[in-house]
């Protein structure tokens, strides 16, 4: 069926017109370059939140070790934490939400190039002003979610926690920027035919993604800021003296912090809903109710917040609204579930690497989801609160969950980037070593938690009973350690000498399919012209897209200028911030000069080649 | 060719420009933000451990003349943008030069007020009362001061002929971004300075 479009496709990537060297990278304003430019760096990021989630496991892997001291294992959890979410699973999203948006609605690039790439190098600059905390000795310390009043001046006094608020604070602008960018695209930029109810559902999953950014990250933005005046300032937002409530950062934080969970987990969901469709040669089951599903948890996931905050003591009423707006989000969530097995049932599965994270995703995020249910009783939340019962969910739905489906993206969109395939062979490998080190780590806490071991303590008693646990854990750890590694050499092997794949190497039925691999610069030679859900899986319509989508532009289309203001600008968006941190108001003032100097230029520039 | 390639970007699935429809999702954004700092102040009323408090040292008169002028200035920002689209270049950049002095008299009050108040004793630093009222009322005013800033490089763009009536669309997104500005502060001076 896909032998057509497999011969025909040329395997040249830089076709005319597209510059290479650093300095093109540098001023890309490509979504697909910055596309492989946010995936290298969170995968990189990756390999850092790894290396300190393991010494975190081999501190923890009999009791009362003194391998590293209390102080460095709260720096460790606050790193792990911050840089596995904000630096890892959501740029890596991210990552695919460029690559892949653009050529699934038929558009030629975003609708704001310039400002994709500001948000990617503001992802890069804020990630590294994070990291660079470790070199001077101040790596944040009060834990991811940044609790006050550990936090405050008085139990915080060093640059630790200025780090963190200063980094986040940059990161959240990459996110909002994103956001606006993403919903702009899809909304104004698909191509002739091609509805909302065709849209292949990662393109409506960034969609919902979207929304939450734009919504949720001022949420955040905004208790940062109380953060940073009560530090720098004596502000007193969070200090109970004066009568600052430190429950208001829960409240602000988990506004911000629960819609951030399907931040994470809804273009997982997106990739294994085109995924296991194309390995299942069957149309994806209930598209609507997958669509409105993925929906409802957006709408929902923003009433679900103080099931973070049981033990806070809200009163029945109040937890008792949030038990059951926990309890309903789970079943949008068990519908899509349901709609990925009708869809494979019946089908001719083909269990490629894709494939098989999918599946993967389907059955460890489930267990994610059931332990979910459990603690979402208030109740039962009180036995659990804190403890490493908690630490085993998030990791299965976040872990199993958003990073298992960004895998299975990485295998299925990698010949379409690269015009070759990630060995099969060691894909195997990767997603065996994945799911075994997986279960073995973060199973097994489920019962150290039961049995009373507390999250966020950086070591435990021998009388607990719990070091097998723990030391299962950390074999689990190195095994999946190993899986990242595998993924690694993969990609790097796959890149260079990987078996050539053509434009539709899957037979997968979307329009990034229809265009060669790699995609000219320019995306599409001519706008394809969209009638169905799975426009390259009837011959009728497949023949006529792939005459407009295989051969070359007869004329140079219209593309965007590349730009050196969006790094600039980044660049001194990062360093106006840092210089919040001397907490001297005119150091400040003058921070800002560069940012308005930056955004001045870019707005003089021209977007595109004047001439016509 | 060249108007065809003009045509293929302008046109939009909406018939909205991508520049006014992403200007729109970030005022979306915007919304969140100011609703943020706006229920934190409804949260932190009443909870002032040390006055001054809010009824004690608002002056209600003041701050409704400030107001009116910041509303008025809604309606030189339409006239400006009526203007230019009418070509009226010199009568444009009048009404944004109107729109950029009604924001600088907006600020000039404001500023008169807290100095008052911090002569009252009401600082960043005094009570939950203080640290909501200013950070939330002064990012406000961050808004406003970036506000006049890009009237005046519209105005100045319009001088030198570089925005006419066919990029009448850029005036009309500041336009959007002032009006905003101005409903945020109605929000604000309801909640804040008008229940008791």
């Amino acid at each position: 069926m896909s032998s057509v479009a497999t011969e025909q496709s040329p395997v040249h990537g830089t076709s005319h017109g597209e510059e290479t060297g650093l300095w093109s990278w540098i001023t890309t304003v490509d979504h697909k370059r910055i596309a492989i430019m946010y995936f290298a760096t969170a995968t990189i990021f990756f390999f850092v939140g790894g290396i300190e989630a393991m010494i975190i496991r081999l501190q923890l892997m009999n009791p009362e070790q003194n391998l590293i001291s209390p102080e460095f294992y709260n720096q460790l959890f606050t790193m792990h934490g911050t840089t596995m979410i904000f630096l890892v699973a959501m740029p890596m999203a991210v990552a695919f939400f460029n690559y892949v948006v653009p050529l699934q609605i038929g558009a030629r690039d975003v609708a704001f190039p310039r400002l994709n790439a500001l948000s990617y190098w503001i992802f890069l600059f804020g990630g590294i002003y994070l990291n660079a905390s470790w070199f001077v000795g101040a790596a944040p310390h009060a834990s991811w979610v940044g609790y006050a009043t550990l936090t405050s001046s008085q139990f915080s006094p060093g640059l630790n926690t200025d780090f963190w608020f200063i980094s986040l604070s940059i990161l959240g602008i990459a996110s909002i920027a994103g956001g606006v960018n993403f919903i702009t695209t899809i909304v104004n930029m698909r191509a002739p035919g091609m509805k909302m109810m065709r849209m292949p559902l990662f393109t409506w999953m960034t969609f919902v993604t979207s929304f939450l950014l734009i919504t949720a990250i001022p949420v955040i933005a905004v208790a940062l800021i109380f953060l940073g005046f009560d530090r720098l300032f004596g502000t007193v937002f969070f200090n109970p003296t004066m009568g600052g409530d430190p429950v208001l950062w829960q409240h602000l934080f988990w506004i911000f912090g629960h819609p951030e969970v399907y931040i994470l987990i809804l273009p997982a969901f997106g990739v294994i809903s085109d995924v296991i469709p194309t390995f299942s040669k069957k149309p994806l089951f209930g598209y609507p109710i997958v669509v409105y599903a993925g929906i409802l948890i957006g709408f929902i996931g923003w009433g679900v917040w103080s099931h973070h905050m049981f033990t806070v003591g809200l009163g029945p009423i109040a937890d008792s609204f949030f038990v059951a707006a926990t309890m309903i989000i789970a079943i949008p969530t068990g519908v899509k579930i349901f709609n990925w097995l009708a869809t494979m049932w019946g089908g001719s599965i083909r269990f490629t690497t894709a494939m098989l994270f999918s599946v993967g995703l389907v059955a460890v995020f489930t267990v994610g989801g059931l332990s979910g249910i459990m603690h979402a009783s208030a109740p039962v939340n009180l036995q659990q609160h804190d403890s490493y019962f908690v630490v085993a969910h998030f990791h299965y739905v976040i872990v199993g969950g958003a990073m298992m489906g960004l895998w299975a993206g990485l295998y299925y969109w990698f010949p379409k980037v690269s015009g070759r395939f990630l060995s099969e062979k060691l894909g195997q490998w990767h997603f065996w070593t994945t799911m075994v080190g997986f279960n073995l780590t973060f199973f097994p806490m489920h019962f150290s938690g039961l049995f009373g071991m507390p999250r966020r303590i950086y070591t435990y008693s021998a009388d607990l009973n719990v070091a097998i646990y723990n030391q299962l854990a950390t074999v689990g750890a190195l095994i999946f350690a190993v899986s990242a590694v595998i993924m690694v050499v993969n990609i790097v092997k796959s890149w260079r000498s990987g078996e050539k794949a053509g434009a539709n190497p899957w037979d997968a039925p979307h329009l990034e399919w229809s265009i060669p691999s790699p995609p000219h610069h320019y995306n599409f030679p001519e706008l394809p012209n969209v009638q169905s859900r799975e426009p390259l899986w009837n011959a009728g319509e497949r023949e006529q897209i792939l005459a407009v989508t295989m051969g070359e532009a007869k004329e140079e289309p219209h593309m965007p200028n590349p730009s050196y203001w969006p790094i600039l600008l980044a660049a001194s968006i990062t360093l106006a911030w840092a210089l919040v941190m001397t907490g001297v108001w005119w150091i400040i003032a003058l921070g800002i000069i560069p940012v308005f100097f930056c955004t001045l230029m870019w707005g003089l520039e021209p977007a595109f080649p004047e001439g016509h | 060719m060249a108007h065809a390639a003009a045509a293929d970007h302008h046109a939009t699935n909406t018939g909205v420009s991508n520049f006014k429809l992403g200007f729109w999702t970030f005022l979306a954004s915007e919304c969140l933000f100011f609703g943020t700092l706006i229920s934190t102040y409804m949260v932190y009323k009443g909870t002032a451990l040390v006055g001054p408090y809010p009824a004690e040292i608002f002056d209600v008169i003041h701050t409704t003349i400030s107001t009116t002028i910041l509303l008025f200035s809604s309606l030189a920002m339409v006239l400006a943008l009526h203007y230019l689209q009418h070509a009226r270049k010199n009568l444009a950049i009048l009404w944004l030069g109107v729109v950029i002095a009604m924001g600088a008299g907006f600020l000039v009050m404001e500023f008169q007020s807290y100095q008052k108040y911090i002569g009252y004793g009401l600082t960043l630093t005094s009570s939950t009362f203080g640290s909501s009222y200013y950070v939330l009322t002064g990012t406000h005013k961050i808004h406003v001061f970036f506000g006049m800033l890009w009237m005046g490089i519209l105005a100045w763009r319009i001088h030198r002929g570089k925005i006419a009536a066919p990029q009448a669309e850029q005036v009309e997104v500041a336009g959007l971004y002032w009006h905003f500005v101005d409903i945020i502060w109605i929000v604000i001076f309801t909640l804040v300075y008008l229940i008791p």
